[in-house]
């Protein structure tokens, strides 16, 4: 595997980063992934606009990347794995068979989040609001104030990295040693600039963002990301 | 000059006599037109502009309108002629213009302008009761069109003068026009197009355009006019230095000041907005007479452009410096100067500029050309040679793009349903879609319908459904709904406001106008920029409002020039290599630059105007590849990255490259010498390699853009309508990569790439180029940089470069930072 992944601790406990934008915990064997919005395009499509009926399955060969990786003993969706509450009706079936054989191979979390308050009946696997794992706690949406050892997903972030030739928009993890909030695994999930005021007031300390670029992760301090310091 | 009987009787007496009047002699390619359209053929009337142009193409419809007598109240009667322009501006214009006539001879005509500014309620009314003569913009037309009443709407249609038919025809709006075209002659039979149009190479195609295709033999009646003075070009031999490479022109600006005071009214051309934001600050920063200079251009709020335009008609002003925002036929001023800064890039296009000047047909018009480099130097010669014998670009015609049909085949399902095999017609009477393939059609007609994916999911979501007639009909009121908010082939860039506040903490203050979201990414608070003739600081972006204040930073920053929109003509490029290849030419050109090709000459050599100069060199620790094709920066930028891949395979380790209009340059690690360059250039590299490069190139993604928004896949963004902040929408760029892998003969791949062949990656050129110079490659290894190398060296390092270029920024920004991190002094 030629992929160059990211190390860092958060709270003490070392994560590596995957360019696919999964994590790794090795103390824990566990891999998490957020916001992996099964059925986006199927739910714009249902509303009129065609977006291409593949998102799910992109989605999910780039975890199984992931997973082939890393190879987990467990399994952590962030939250927000399905677009909406209806998206069981629409998914394609070897897609959804798919989704029920991975969570039944592994030992599979989903963390419910803000578009999927209840999962679909029959996905197999844990369903939980929020989980301990070592110093770690995992939830979808992160606490307003400083939270030591959370890990967290919801807002998509991604950076803007000041090159010496222009600003390159990526998705990234963004961290200050403290706490982590994961980029958005689904295929066709867009992103939050890490300098809106929607992170105000969520790092004590110096923020650093974990790019994510085709085959490798960057570390890029914050003096490195245009809008933020 | 005495009519001839047969004319006479074409021009009723009321119009003898209005013309009488007013001194003058009706023009013999009016009645010419007038006689034309009363034989009932559409016609095609090609005049240099003050030619009377606009009133020969309402002549045959103010004739019968006048005819048909007053109105009688309470009897609406329906539109009689549509006139459609590119520009709404140019709409209002015409509808000034016609009310001179009309209110002098009494006509009992009703003329309205319909434009995206024109009123809700209006437009509501025009719908039951509308005027005479209607005049409006393709897009208003196709809103029309995909009424439910647009059948009633159009019963007493006789005529559609299309003005401006040259600029209208050679992009998309051209095809959804002639779409729309079909669509009128299938509601209303044997309407007269008028087509008004200034000079062209090739005035069969629009004669082909304007009349309905069945047996491809049909062609519009041609009218010419006759041709104006030629115009008098200068091109300014600088006292400065000429720059080695560069736009700005910087150097040229004390003569250019000079020549504006030396003029009444004079227009500066220039070709980027932020080129003209530049050069509007260098004139004022020499401005000691404080001549009244103003600025024009596309992203400055409305309110100021109309200010600009009222002072130029006023008489008010000296100079306004502009972009393509002024290129077309509006008349709001005595000009009697165009100076062009930068080469025109195309005879045509610097012949419309031109023609802004003087709008008296028997004085010549008079024009300045200012080459910022010492290559534009060659190419404005060979543009002056093109405008004074009036040689012009020959325009490719276009093939109709599919996503242009997708939209024109929703439109016509909400007016009402249709039968497949009758559209298909229809469809193909369009010059345009005339080859259009039966199954291209009906992939597009499902992938209207359901997106027309391989894997048919969406079919229970479909937006035109089969009725028990077997036509097809939109499935619900909301599609047309959403159709009316999309339509159009225009797709911006996304828009920022820009707001000027008073202080970093003011709310509040004045928009001066609308940037590009790419620029302001760009940037960080505290950069400065310049912006509406102001040196403007960037204080941050406020949900979709970019907040500045005023500075008195001397050295704002340039925003990137992305070298233009329009790739160096075809017809220049030849000509240039010609010059350069000819010594005894070069007497015509400004000594320093006569001196720098004498100097190449000797160090290397001067290509025939048949080959392709190809040269390698090392410098600085690294081998150089350069080559001079000619052909327009997007091919060199297409051939640079081929090549590339091609050493990458090769093992010469290439580092980058970087192209200009003229030239491509790419270095390495290996010495590229020893290659065997009729290989390297092989045509061969259009297949494959271009194929693998696709893939992932950045280009070909804006290029999706473009198509999914004009075929209905991605909806417009409109401001206000984004939520704040939070980042709900999907980016075209994720889908355009999901759908590459998972269905990459999607239609609306194949559109995309259909385009950037022509467009973006200037792919037919390359191919036409490598064609061309098959066994005509002379290589020269040299020791050290040679003349003519200079300019595109100097480019390295301004240029953006795409795809795997990011990544390599991305690396060289961390190990930058970590280096500064981990310095322990």
């Amino acid at each position: 595997m030629t992929d160059e992944t990211c190390q860092f601790e958060v709270a003490g406990e070392v994560v590596i980063a995957h360019p696919s934008g999964a994590a790794f915990v090795p103390s824990q064997n566990t891999l998490i992934v957020s916001d992996l919005h099964f059925e986006k395009g199927s739910f714009f499509a249902a509303k009129g606009q065609f977006l291409p009926p593949y998102d799910t399955r992109a989605t999910l060969s780039r975890l199984q990347t992931a997973i082939d990786r890393f190879q987990p003993v467990r399994v952590i969706a962030l939250g927000d794995s399905f677009h909406d509450g209806a998206a069981d009706t629409r998914i394609a079936g070897d897609d959804w068979q798919s989704i029920q054989t991975l969570s039944a191979r592994f030992d599979w979390t989903w963390i419910t989040g803000n578009h999927d308050e209840t999962l679909p009946a029959g996905i197999g696997g844990t369903i939980c609001a929020e989980l301990k794992l070592g110093p770690l706690t995992l939830r979808h949406e992160p606490t307003a104030a400083p939270a030591r050892g959370e890990v967290a997903g919801h807002l998509h972030p991604c950076a803007r990295v000041q090159t010496s030739s222009r600003s390159l928009r990526r998705r990234c993890f963004v961290g200050d040693g403290d706490r982590l909030i994961m980029p958005a695994f689904g295929a066709f999930t867009g992103g939050l600039d890490i300098a809106d005021k929607a992170y105000d007031g969520l790092f004590d300390g110096s923020v650093t963002a974990w790019v994510l670029g085709r085959s490798r992760v960057y570390t890029i301090p914050a003096k490195g990301l245009a809008g933020v310091s | 000059m005495i009519l001839a009987p047969q004319e006479d009787l074409a021009l009723p007496e009321t119009f003898q006599s209005w013309f009488k009047g007013r001194g003058w002699q009706p023009r013999a390619h009016q009645l010419d037109l007038l006689a034309k359209a009363q034989a009932g053929r559409s016609a095609l009337l090609i005049a240099p502009t003050g030619g009377g142009k606009t009133l020969a193409g309402f002549l045959p419809t103010l004739i019968e309108l006048s005819a048909l007598g007053p109105r009688k109240p309470g009897r609406p009667r329906g539109v009689h002629t549509l006139y459609i322009s590119p520009l709404k501006a140019l709409a209002v214009d015409i509808a000034r213009n016609l009310e001179a006539p009309i209110a002098e001879m009494g006509l009992p005509i009703k003329v309205e302008t319909r434009t995206g500014d024109t009123p809700a309620s209006r437009r509501q009314r025009q719908k039951t009761s509308p005027p005479d003569i209607l005049l409006t913009t393709p897009e208003q037309l196709a809103l029309l069109l995909a009424y439910k009443d647009a059948r009633r709407f159009f019963e007493s249609l006789k005529y559609i003068v299309l003005d401006e038919l040259h600029a209208l025809v050679t992009s998309k709006r051209g095809d959804l026009l002639a779409l729309d075209l079909a669509r009128v002659e299938a509601l209303v039979p044997g309407v007269r197009r008028i087509g008004l149009s200034a000079t062209v190479k090739d005035p069969d195609h629009l004669q082909r355009y304007l009349v309905p295709q069945r047996t491809g033999d049909e062609r519009a009646a041609l009218v010419l006019g006759k041709p104006g003075q030629p115009p008098q070009v200068t091109v300014l031999a600088s006292e400065a230095h000429i720059p080695w490479s560069g736009h700005s022109t910087r150097h040229a600006i004390p003569e250019v000041y000079n020549a504006i005071q030396a003029a009444n009214l004079t227009l500066i051309f220039v070709n980027t907005r932020s080129q003209a934001e530049l050069v509007f600050q260098e004139l004022w920063r020499i401005n000691e007479e404080s001549l009244p200079i103003a600025l024009h251009h596309g992203s400055l709020v409305v309110e100021q452009r109309r200010k600009v335009e009222a002072a130029m008609a006023g008489g008010k002003l000296k100079a306004v410096v502009c972009t393509s925002t002024l290129d077309l036929g509006i008349d709001w001023g005595d000009v009697d100067l165009v100076i062009q800064l930068g080469a025109p890039k195309g005879a045509s296009r610097l012949l419309q500029r031109i023609g802004r000047a003087n709008h008296r047909m028997d004085e010549p018009s008079c024009a300045l050309l200012v080459p910022s480099n010492r290559f534009e130097v060659m190419e404005c010669t060979a543009a002056k040679e093109a405008a004074e014998h009036n040689i012009l670009d020959g325009e490719l015609e276009r093939t109709g793009a599919l996503d242009v049909l997708a939209q024109h085949v929703l439109g016509v399902a909400c007016a009402e349903p249709f039968n497949l095999a009758k559209l298909y017609d229809e469809v193909c009477t369009a010059a345009p879609y005339a080859e259009l393939a039966y199954e291209d059609f009906e992939a597009v007609v499902d992938f209207v319908a359901t997106g027309g994916y391989a894997l048919r999911s969406y079919d229970r979501f479909r937006r035109i459904v089969k009725t028990p007639e077997g036509k097809y009909r939109i499935a619900n009121p909301r599609v047309a709904q959403r159709y009316r908010m999309n339509v159009g082939t225009i797709v911006e860039s996304p828009m920022l406001k820009v707001r000027l506040r008073k202080s970093v903490k003011a709310r509040g203050g004045r928009v001066l106008g609308e940037v590009e979201e790419s620029l302001v990414d760009q940037m960080v608070p505290g950069d400065t920029f310049l912006f509406a003739g102001e040196v403007l600081r960037f204080e941050g972006l406020h949900e979709t409002e970019v907040a500045v204040t005023r500075t008195m930073d001397e050295n704002p920053m340039i925003p990137s020039y992305n070298g233009g929109k329009f790739p160096l003509s075809t017809y220049l490029a030849a000509r240039v290599r010609e010059i350069v290849s000819t010594p005894e030419e070069w007497q015509a050109l400004p000594t320093q630059v006569a001196e720098w090709l004498e100097i190449q000459r000797f160090r290397s050599v001067l290509p025939k105007p048949g080959e392709l100069l190809v040269e390698t060199f090392p410098r600085g620790g690294k081998n150089y590849l350069v080559c001079y094709p000619f052909e327009g920066r997007l091919a060199h930028q297409t051939l640079g990255m081929l090549l590339t891949r091609r050493l990458e395979r090769q093992n010469f380790h290439p580092l980058g490259f970087v192209a200009s209009e003229y030239a491509m340059a790419i270095w390495s690690l290996e010495d590229m010498s020893p290659l065997k360059m009729s290989a390297l250039f092989d045509q061969d590299m259009l297949g494959d390699d271009l194929e693998a490069w696709l893939a992932e190139s950045a280009l070909l993604k804006r290029t999706f853009r473009q198509c999914a928004v004009i075929g209905g896949l991605i909806e417009r963004r409109f401001p206000g309508q984004e939520k704040s902040g939070r980042q709900v929408t999907f980016s075209s760029d994720l889908i355009y990569d999901v759908l590459r892998e998972h269905e990459p003969d999607h239609i609306l791949l194949r559109a995309t790439q259909i385009d950037a062949a022509r467009g973006l990656l200037d792919i037919e050129r390359l191919g036409a180029m490598l064609e061309r110079i098959k066994g005509h490659i002379v290589h020269r290894k040299l020791p050290r940089i040679s003349p003519l190398a200079v300019p595109v060296m100097l480019e390295i390092g301004k240029e953006p470069i795409y795809g795997e270029a990011n990544e390599v920024l991305l690396r060289e920004t961390e190990a930058t930072l970590v280096q500064e991190a981990m310095r322990r002094d």
